[in-house]
């Protein structure tokens, strides 16, 4: 296997100015993510998990382009796309393509299904004759699981996990080699998330595409991706084969994380222990010294406050950023 | 329990159907409209309207310019409104067909309204959806320049204009069209700034859509509505504008007319006991103003249900 993407000391941060402040003031530095590395192979999945602004989103956003980087850089194929001028980037932007959590918010509303799906296909190879193109939407929409003669309606008229069908599709059209999908389940509702999560696996299956699959639901991760990485106020906590993650974690907040996922079984439910994790995450504008993880950590040493853990290789291709980890076994999420 | 066989190679069928046409947005927009009783009433007028001014002068008996000299110093009893004599709305002061006069008032009237509207649409649509997609820095020059040209007291430039360069309809329209765009300006960017940050603008912006495509593809389709109900009430206040100007005697300038010129010449003989020379004027300036608000009213509810 080759490495398609390779993520090296990534960061992102954003200027934060108080309202009605003077023009000249210095801004305040929000870091979103912080040294972010990891590598993905060709043809693999790797999930990102994390609370609700821990910065899963602000990398797929970055790796895609619409948010600027600070540092850091990105490989794919050897190209470093964050240090690419935008001219040179919009050739490689048909390699990388994303879905969105909202499906309909995704589609504009004044398009109709064969326009959306076709745009990026007109907009990279504008010479394509028009029946080609709509021979190849119609083809596309079929494989996802569209009627093909809906090719003229609009969004608005379809149901939320049809329209992430849609998305899907115009993701496709390109043939890219690489899937961001940005929490694609969360807004549909169970039976729909599975359709469109099996879908999925077909799709990179077949077309033997990469993926990286952004979710809060550790499930459904699991159920997706071959390594998962967990991810904390914008810092890497751990990355593991997603099998191995889920149940046997060695990082406090994997295990915390973990621990939180309800188990459909009341009895087990009930009897099962639980690190509770208190507080709420610290703001990224001073996040804690040390490891941000110190503050809410059931296992905190004095210790932590003084230098940032590094990211440990213990073998197997598993990295924790704590040195007092410890596997533990958690009761495995939907065995 | 289970569908049969028939059924499921139906399903299979289906996928060879005929394509189905969609439903867009506008045209739910146009059912909507066309449901508001008053809109429609006022489309028609205005429509009756704009057929009058582009045809009317085929059924004058009278050329616009000529003056019938019989009627001088006769024109209270001799010039007033009749079939017979063929000047259905009287003369005016200078024994000229009235009928004729305000076919070509109602025409520059509405052209004035109409040009500036499209200045309006055009460029203040582009120029705001730019500042608003850019943002910034671009942003803050943009729109500061707007600020600016607002803050000029445009009334006294423009009559400064018109008292220099000579008054004229060229110069009429340069200067509406110079005002019409910057208020266009301001809500396109409003309405662009919300827009930009929604997540199709991003995909196309992640799929390596230029951003001039962006903007024309994505953006101002999705405000044109709010622009059009705004073009549609920017028309009658421009027909007002222009028609002030004219009644100043600054505006339109013989043997042109406006109504707005039409106006002020009946209300110098309206004491006199020439009312017609008032009235029919009056009557299409009223009238047309109605119909665009109407229809303004009709469009906004169509266009923005939410709004209601």
């Amino acid at each position: 296997m080759s490495t398609l993407l390779s993520v090296r000391n990534l960061s992102v941060t954003f200027d934060v100015r108080r309202p009605g402040s003077w023009p000249w003031t210095k801004p305040r530095k929000l870091h979103a993510v912080s040294e972010v590395s990891f590598d993905l192979q060709a043809g693999e999945c790797l999930g990102i998990v994390g609370e609700s602004g821990s910065g899963k989103s602000t990398i797929a956003r970055a790796i895609v382009g619409t948010i600027p980087s600070s540092g850091g850089n990105i490989f794919f194929e050897e190209h470093d796309l964050a240090n690419m001028d935008p001219r040179q980037r919009r050739v490689h932007r048909r390699d990388v393509q994303m879905i969105f959590q909202d499906p309909l918010a995704a589609l504009n509303p004044r398009m109709t299904v064969g326009e959306i799906i076709a745009e990026p296909l007109v907009t990279h190879e504008p010479n394509t004759p028009r029946k080609e193109v709509k021979a190849r939407v119609r083809e596309l929409m079929e494989r996802v699981g569209l009627l093909p003669n809906l090719i003229n309606r609009y969004p608005h008229e379809f149901s939320g996990g049809q329209c992430q069908r849609i998305g899907i599709a115009r993701a496709l059209i390109l043939k890219p080699k690489l899937i961001i999908c940005d929490e694609p389940v969360s807004a549909l509702d169970v039976s729909v998330q599975a359709q469109v999560i099996n879908l999925l696996m077909e799709l990179q299956r077949d077309m033997g595409l990469s993926m990286i699959f952004i979710a809060h639901d550790l499930s459904v991760v699991k159920h997706i991706s071959d390594r998962t990485l967990v991810l904390y106020l914008g810092r890497v906590m751990e990355t593991a084969d997603s099998h191995k993650l889920t149940t046997a974690p060695e990082h406090p907040y994997s295990q915390a994380l973990i621990a939180s996922v309800p188990i459909p079984d009341p009895v087990l439910e009930r009897a099962r222990p639980r690190p509770i994790l208190e507080g709420e995450l610290p703001s990224p504008l001073a996040p804690p010294s040390g490891c941000v993880f110190r503050t809410r950590c059931p296992k905190v040493q004095p210790s932590c406050a003084e230098a940032r853990p590094a990211l440990e290789d213990i073998g197997g291709r598993h990295f924790v950023a704590c040195p007092f980890h410890e596997a533990e076994q958690v009761l495995a999420v939907n065995e | 329990m289970f569908p049969n066989k028939a059924a499921i190679e139906g399903i299979g069928d289906a996928a060879h159907l005929a394509e189905v046409k969609g439903r867009s947005l506008w045209a739910d927009a146009r059912t909507r409209f066309f449901r508001n009783k008053a809109a429609v009433v006022s489309l028609v007028m205005l429509g009756l309207i704009a057929s009058f001014a582009l045809f009317g002068q085929f059924f004058a008996q009278y050329d616009k310019g000529f003056v019938d000299f019989s009627l001088i110093g006769s024109n209270a009893y001799k010039g007033v409104p009749s079939i017979e004599t063929g000047h259905y709305f009287g003369t005016d002061s200078n024994g000229r067909d009235l009928f004729a006069r305000t076919v070509q008032g109602t025409g520059i009237s509405l052209m004035v309204g109409i040009v500036g509207a499209l200045v309006a649409v055009i460029v203040g649509t582009l120029y705001g959806a730019t500042a608003g997609y850019y943002g910034g820095r671009i942003d803050g020059l943009m729109m500061r320049i707007v600020d600016v040209l607002m803050s000029i007291p445009f009334m006294f430039v423009l009559i400064l204009m018109l008292v220099i360069f000579g008054r004229s309809i060229f110069m009429l329209f340069l200067g509406i069209g110079l005002i019409s765009w910057l208020d266009m300006a301001r809500i396109a960017r409003g309405q662009t700034l919300t827009i930009k940050n929604k997540e199709f603008v991003e995909v196309a912006v992640a799929t390596g859509v230029r951003p001039s495509k962006i903007i024309l593809r994505h953006i101002v389709p999705n405000l044109l509505g709010i622009v059009i109900v705004y073009a549609t009430l920017l028309v009658p206040s421009m027909i007002i504008f222009e028609s002030f100007i004219s009644f100043l005697g600054l505006g339109v300038q013989e043997p042109n007319t406006s109504l707005g010129a039409l106006i002020n010449e009946g209300a110098r003989t309206m004491q006199f006991g020439y009312y017609w020379q008032i009235a029919y004027p009056l009557f299409f300036f009223v009238i047309t103003i109605f119909a665009f608000f109407f229809v303004g009213d009709g469009l906004r509810d169509a266009l923005d249900p939410k709004d209601r």
